[in-house]
């Protein structure tokens, strides 16, 4: 078992070196084919995160008559937090409000002067809310429709942004939806412009293959070679893409990060080299034995 | 004992290559076929090895009817008959020695018994000093001696060579004939198939002679006698 292990493992190896123009040929492909996957996944990332910094500037306020005491609207905010839909709830009491106010309008100071006339604040305090997923305000904003709350809450600016975040919201789920079905499309191009390149590797061999099998060979014993070459373009292939895909991100990623600000692939592709390494071998170790596999089938067949 | 009953092909498009062959052949026999280019030889040798199913008939080696022999079974089967190509077929990857050695692995064979026997049989097809050379570094003839050297690499029961002194001169041919006759003294079926009358002529062993597909003539101390 274990000698026919060996050979067969010796045999791929010695194949692979003995057809080196169309070994170097399917491990160009290969190593393309991981590349734009792993490339692809990048570019997911990225497209993840942008998507993820535009929800995260979404927000509705909720502000509340005058009036009301800070416990009511802590209250609320307490129920708020244990809705699914919420991910966060901030609280601006009316003095942060009028704090917040006069810092954004200092320079105006016609206001100022208005505003220092005035013997009480005239600002509300407010909950601002964050929800888990854009598609879930509306809902949110039906739970201020409750008897209670209609009483102290004055208005919601919900209604004026509800245009602008409905979409946002599309954009967003269309951007996630294309970007994956795109990912999943060119990801299956390229897998079979690999697998092809494999399958006629291995029809340029089927007369061997027929041969080792006329001369006594089993079904693994002729067709295991092939699959250890197969698996050693694969691996070879992950090594190439990593080595370019190393340099390029390191070039290009700065100039992404200036453009689309909070992004930063190469920081992330090292921080995950390892997986990504271990994903990239395993695509093509996996693209590899199965293209062998298949495309040997119909010639075992003697 | 391997036994054809009823056996024809036809090959796509109607095609008759063999038509209602009925054959015994013993242990220990010494077989020729002859019969002229085209006359159906390499396609009974083909039907014995299984790369071609008969399209009518049965053939037997023991009792076992290799039409109906599982998939896992045939490496088995094959193993047991050596087989010399009428175009030689050595894996063009593999050195003459790693062709000869690749019968022996595919055959489970320890390493100790490949590196004993591999030389050997290169001496005894006289190619010693080729065995690194890759196929297409070798003349027709030393092709064919290879092609000998591992048809005898897993000690088969039967020796079926297609025309294996087609591309030798008249030493090498004789030599090869002796060669087969050895082994078939060693207890080895040998199935020859040749057009060549002076090989036939000098044998005096059994000749079978196919014309059309079909046997004409079978003869226990055969002489050739187309032409
Ligand atoms: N794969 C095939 N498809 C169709 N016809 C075939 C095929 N192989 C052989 N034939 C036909 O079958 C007949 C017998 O062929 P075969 O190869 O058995 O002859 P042969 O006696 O070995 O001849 P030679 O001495 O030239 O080798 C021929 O007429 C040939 O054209
Ligand atoms: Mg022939």
């Amino acid at each position: 078992m274990l000698t026919t292990l060996i050979r067969v493992i010796k045999s791929g190896w010695f194949n692979f070196w003995r057809n080196k123009w169309l070994s170097t040929a399917a491990i160009s492909i290969m190593s393309l084919t991981i590349f734009s996957i792993t490339s692809l996944l990048l570019i997911n990332v990225l497209v993840n995160s942008l998507t993820t910094n535009l929800e995260d500037k979404i927000d509705i306020s909720v502000y509340f008559k005058l009036g009301t005491s800070e416990n009511q609207i802590l209250d609320i905010r307490n129920e708020l937090v244990k809705l699914d839909q919420v991910r966060s709830v901030e609280y601006v009491s009316t003095k942060e409000a009028l704090k917040l106010f006069k810092e954004k309008h200092k320079d105006n100071e016609v206001l100022m002067q208005s505003l220092g006339e005035l013997d009480s604040n005239p600002l509300e305090s407010s909950l601002s809310i964050k929800a888990q997923e854009t598609s879930q305000y509306e809902s949110i904003v039906g739970f201020f429709n409750q008897e209670d709350y209609l009483e102290i809450v004055d208005k919601i600016n919900y209604l004026e942004n509800k245009i602008v975040i409905t979409r946002l919201a599309s954009i967003v789920k269309v951007t996630r939806q294309v970007g994956s079905i795109v990912l999943l499309i060119l990801i299956i191009m390229a897998i079979l412009v690999a697998f092809n390149t494999i399958r006629l590797t291995i029809y340029s061999s089927r007369k061997e293959i027929k041969v080792m099998k006329l001369v006594g060979a089993s079904n693994w014993f002729a067709r295991g070679p092939f699959i250890v070459e197969g698996i050693i373009y694969g691996i070879i292939a992950a090594l190439l893409a990593l080595i370019f895909i190393y340099p390029l991100l390191w070039y290009f990623s700065p100039k992404i990060t200036t453009y689309l600000p909070g992004t930063d692939l190469f920081y992330f592709f090292q921080t995950n080299l390892i997986s990504l390494f271990l994903l990239q071998l395993a695509i093509g170790v996996a693209l590899g034995s199965i293209s062998s596999i298949i495309a040997i089938r119909r010639y075992l067949d003697v | 004992m391997i036994v054809f009953k009823k056996v024809s092909k036809i090959y796509p498009f109607d095609c008759q290559a063999l038509v209602n062959i009925n054959l015994l052949i013993k242990d220990g026999e010494f077989v020729s076929i002859a019969g002229r280019s085209g006359a159906g030889k390499s396609t009974l040798i083909r039907l014995l090895i299984k790369e071609e199913l008969p399209t009518h008939g049965q053939i037997f080696w023991k009792d076992q009817d290799i039409g109906i022999l599982k998939n896992k079974d045939m490496p088995l089967w094959r193993r047991q008959i050596g087989m010399v190509f009428q175009d030689f077929r050595l894996l063009p990857n593999k050195t003459a020695y790693e062709n000869i050695a690749f019968a022996m692995e595919a055959g489970g064979r320890p390493n100790q018994d490949i590196i004993r026997d591999v030389p050997q049989l290169l001496k005894l097809v006289n190619l010693t000093e080729r065995a690194e050379h890759f196929p297409n570094q070798l003349s027709g003839g030393e092709q064919q001696r290879i092609a000998i050297a591992r048809a005898l690499a897993h000690r088969p029961k039967v020796l079926v060579a297609d025309e294996p002194t087609g591309n030798l001169d008249l030493l090498n041919t004789w030599e090869i004939i002796r060669l087969l006759m050895k082994i078939n003294e060693l207890g080895t079926v040998v199935i020859l198939s040749t057009h060549d009358r002076d090989i036939i002529n000098g044998l005096d062993k059994r000749v079978i002679t196919l014309e059309k597909g079909k046997i004409i003539k079978d003869d226990p101390n055969g002489k050739y006698i187309l032409f």
